[in-house]
């Protein structure tokens, strides 16, 4: 979009999740800002998630939810005192209730600069499965 | 008779547990020091774009922010003896026209910003380096800022 390069970009803070039951570690949960994109083939999912190296991130989908999940390494050295923080950091998470289905076999996912790329892949309309009905 | 005197007293079972106002009032303590604590590092709400925290050591002071997706290339940094100024364009790619967005919380645009620091520097020795969307700038501190030793004689 022409009109979004000229205007200057607004400082977001992130939204922290607030899960029903508690997290096991300790420490802030955030959920991460995400573009969803569909075409006729393809469901597009783009996460700004800095500080996430790709060992750390976890996706899982599992009965049409996709869960993203990613660690962040403390930022900060030990000996460090802060002076000015205008940013918590904690880890990602967020989740997806899918439409409809995706090809499992053929996710795609690229973590490049702190941003996940997932293509998933829509599967092939699935033939009607006839169940017979047996008489007893 | 002095026994049963004193296995009689204090009788927690009657239901006044005599520690319940000490306990609501350490309860309240922890929330004051909390409150007055974390009210010093607080954020700013909807600051400038980019956030940043800045910290410092013995001899550096370390300025970090998220910047997912901005390539060091798009990036402008340039310091002065006691400032830095970063700006730069954050641009996402376009997606193919022939499909629809179901969410889009990413922005892109134009950012530009000078933080002030509370010391001078030595600007050439600056380094800065982004990796997975977080930028680290290590700003060595000039030597007459350093915090010295300083021994005390014996006389």
């Amino acid at each position: 979009m022409s009109d979004s390069e000229g205007k200057a970009l607004q400082a977001r803070e992130k939204a922290e999740v607030t899960t029903p039951g508690e997290q096991l570690k300790p420490g802030l949960v955030f959920s991460p800002a995400i573009d969803i994109f569909e075409t006729d083939k393809e469901l597009t999912l783009v996460a700004d998630i800095p500080g996430v190296k790709a060992g750390n991130l976890n996706i899982d989908l599992k009965e049409d939810v996709l869960s993203l999940s990613g660690e962040v390494g403390p930022p900060e050295g030990a000996n460090e005192a802060d002076l000015l923080r205008e940013y918590r950091t904690g880890r990602y998470f967020r989740e997806f209730r899918l439409g409809q289905m995706v090809d499992q076999s053929k996710i795609d996912a690229a973590l490049k600069d702190g941003v996940l790329r997932l293509r998933l892949p829509k599967v092939e309309k699935a033939a009607p499965r006839k169940i017979a009905v047996k008489t007893g | 008779m002095i026994l049963r005197r004193l296995t009689g007293w204090p009788s927690w079972g009657s239901g006044w547990n005599p520690f319940g106002e000490i306990d609501r009032i350490r309860q309240e303590m922890n929330w004051l020091s909390d409150a007055l604590t974390k009210g010093f590092l607080k954020e700013s709400s909807a600051g400038v774009f980019p956030l940043m925290n800045l910290t410092e050591d013995k001899d550096n002071y370390y300025l970090r922010a998220e910047l997912p997706g901005i390539k060091a290339d798009d990036l402008d940094i340039s310091v002065t003896e006691d400032s830095l100024s970063i700006s730069g364009e954050r641009k996402l790619p376009a997606e193919d026209e022939k499909g629809t967005y179901h969410r889009r919380e990413r922005e892109a645009g134009k950012f530009s910003r000078m933080v002030t620091l509370p010391g001078p520097i030595e600007s050439a020795k600056v380094d800065a380096r982004c990796s997975d969307g977080i930028l680290t700038v290590v700003l060595p501190k000039a030597e007459a800022a350093k915090p010295k030793q300083i021994t005390v004689k014996a006389s």
